[in-house]
């Protein structure tokens, strides 16, 4: 009876996140539009210094790290949407509710995963004119990867939500986190051959340069940098620890 | 059987003591009030009342649960409309109440037939597939109104119901929460700090003042314990002592250039008074009102015209997510 009720809480929160979602037309738009500028020009204007990276071409190879920058930059920013909903007074009406805390961080988790889901479809489904053929095996393999990969970076946006109360402050610290972890993910340059040995150190403890890795081994067919069971093994890792800190801070989350 | 009881209730912000050791009982089905001025405790006390804040010491029972010990079957019982605007309004007035049916459980089957009842208690059928952001501030109250009645809780809350409204809006919705206390089995309490809404509107009020209560009862019997009416007089400088050699005044207060006396059937002695009492510019004669109440305990008067930033203006700057 309890759980029973938990589970349509679950579901309330996933409802809304997804209503608001596509009423927001502009939010879908957006996170189309810059993926697509980068893979069109910067994909095509520095691709056509580059003859080919692991065997093939510029505009193909960073497709894959272009999809996981997407996702990485609106998983994070769907935290705002916290900070919005305490302005707004709607985290009142929530957490007023007899849902417990780690229902509504599941709801919002798997609301902003949802989301990101959807604007990796629109990418995918545009996979060919940047050269990339799908089969429904790897297609599959690829929406299971953004999905463990994105429940982690959803959590770290909704933390750092749940700390703040300021849509402002949100928008300083997220950029702090998302830039780093994008300019070191390999998303642009295969890390090894590119990186003075330092940097390349650094890259080895951002979980989602192995997103990016195993993405790029499942799209292009092209070997990995670690084994792909290792590269799954630490993004299932890197989700299921920053769940638990995520459920942890809504569960410390004040008004 | 009480449906609200609070034991020694206390919250401390650092140095301020907000809601101080509050013992208070609450009857079922009765509407109750909670009065008082800006900063008297009484959000406060709701916040613990509903386990949003835990209290500093002390606890209460809400529908015979524990607000500490049992949060969650609290929550279950109860019913929140709070001061500010809450509802999401990227969405329409229907899914905002289908959102909050699930998130308290409402079976599946009931979830509809509820929303077509609860949406027609607060005359919002026509409206209910607009979006909240096209709702008026009088619309968007109701709207909550209906939202806390929902999953039938024991106990209604609601924070300052009419802050920011016109008269106009505030006087249907008083016609709306009358309606609601009759119809449906749920007491209701609300804390306000206009005079008028609590006289028209509670069964019994309690005169909050620095977390403590003042004073408890009925609005009648609490303006009877001021006793009599009262006369203001403008007048610069009043003969005190010959309106006190007439013997028929019970209480006088000089504020500024105004003298407040209080007497029992006074339009029989005004003739006498303005005879002795000096050169007057205006007079007026009334009943007493709770604000005469809270005067008389208090030494203070409640301002209405202090309230925080209206209900109103805030939604309009987060009117947008």
């Amino acid at each position: 009876m309890k759980s029973m009720s938990e589970l349509s809480g679950l579901y309330a929160i996933w409802y809304r996140e997804l209503k608001v979602f596509i009423r927001e037309r502009s939010r879908i738009v957006s996170s189309i539009v810059s993926p697509l500028m980068w893979l069109v020009v910067f994909g095509s204007g520095l691709g056509s210094t580059i003859t080919s990276v692991s065997g093939v071409g510029y505009q193909t190879f960073i497709y894959p790290g272009i999809i996981v920058m997407s996702l990485l930059f609106s998983s994070i920013f769907y935290g705002v949407y916290v900070v919005w909903d305490r302005k707004i007074d709607f985290l009142k009406e929530v957490l007023v509710a007899p849902l417990s805390r780690t229902t509504i961080f599941f709801g919002k988790a798997i609301g902003g995963t949802t989301d990101a889901l959807i604007e990796s479809l629109i990418l995918i489904a545009m996979a060919p004119l940047f050269g990339v053929q799908f089969t429904l095996v790897t297609f599959l393999l690829s929406l299971l990867i953004i999905f463990v990969l994105t429940m982690g970076i959803v959590s770290i946006g909704l933390i750092i939500g749940s700390l703040l109360s300021s849509p402002e402050g949100f928008g300083l610290i997220s950029s702090f986190v998302t830039f780093p972890i994008f300019f070191l993910s390999g998303a642009l340059f295969p890390i090894t051959s590119a990186l003075p040995q330092w940097l390349a150190d650094v890259v080895k403890f951002n979980p989602v340069f192995y997103g990016v890795d195993l993405l790029r081994g499942v799209t292009l067919g092209i070997p990995t940098s670690v084994s792909p069971a290792l590269d799954f093994a630490i993004i299932v890792a890197f989700a299921a620890v920053l769940i638990a800190l995520g459920t942890l801070a809504f569960k410390k989350m004040k008004l | 059987m009480y449906v609200i009881e609070t034991r020694k209730l206390t919250k401390r912000f650092d140095k301020l003591t907000a809601v101080d050791s509050l013992n208070l009982k609450i009857n079922d089905g009765e509407i109750f009030g909670l009065l008082g001025p800006n900063g008297a405790g009484k959000t406060t006390t709701l916040s613990m009342l509903s386990t949003l804040l835990k209290p500093s010491s002390g606890t209460a029972l809400v529908n015979r649960h524990d607000i500490v010990s049992e949060p969650s079957d609290v929550r279950k019982s109860i019913g929140f409309v709070f001061q500010d605007p809450s509802s999401d309004d990227t969405l329409t007035g229907r899914e905002n109440l289908y959102l909050h049916a699930l998130m308290y459980g409402v079976k599946g089957s009931e979830i509809n037939p509820k929303i077509d009842e609860v949406l027609k208690l607060v005359d919002l059928q026509d409206r209910q597939r607009e979006f909240v952001k096209n709702y008026s501030g009088g619309m968007r109250r109701r709207l909550e109104l209906a939202r806390g009645l929902l999953h039938e809780p024991k106990v209604l809350f609601l924070d300052e119901p009419t802050l920011g409204l016109d008269p106009q809006t505030r006087e249907y919705l008083w016609a709306y929460i009358k309606k609601l206390s009759r119809e449906k089995d749920v007491t209701i309490i609300i804390t306000t700090h206009y005079m008028e809404e609590a006289e028209r509107l509670c069964d019994r009020v309690a005169i909050i003042d620095l977390g403590k209560i003042v004073v408890l009862g009925t609005p009648d019997a609490l303006k009877k314990k001021v006793g009599g009416d009262i006369i203001t007089l403008k007048i610069a400088s009043p003969n005190l002592q010959a309106v006190r050699r007439l013997g028929c005044v019970r209480k006088a207060m000089v504020k500024g250039d105004m003298l407040q006396l209080t007497l029992d059937n006074a339009s029989a002695h005004l003739q006498a008074i303005l005879k002795v009492v000096g050169k007057v510019e205006s007079v007026e004669l009334r009943s007493p009102t709770l604000n005469d109440v809270f005067l008389h305990y208090t030494g203070k008067e409640i301002r209405e015209d202090s309230a925080e930033g209206g209900w109103a203006e805030r939604s309009m700057h987060y009117g947008n997510r």
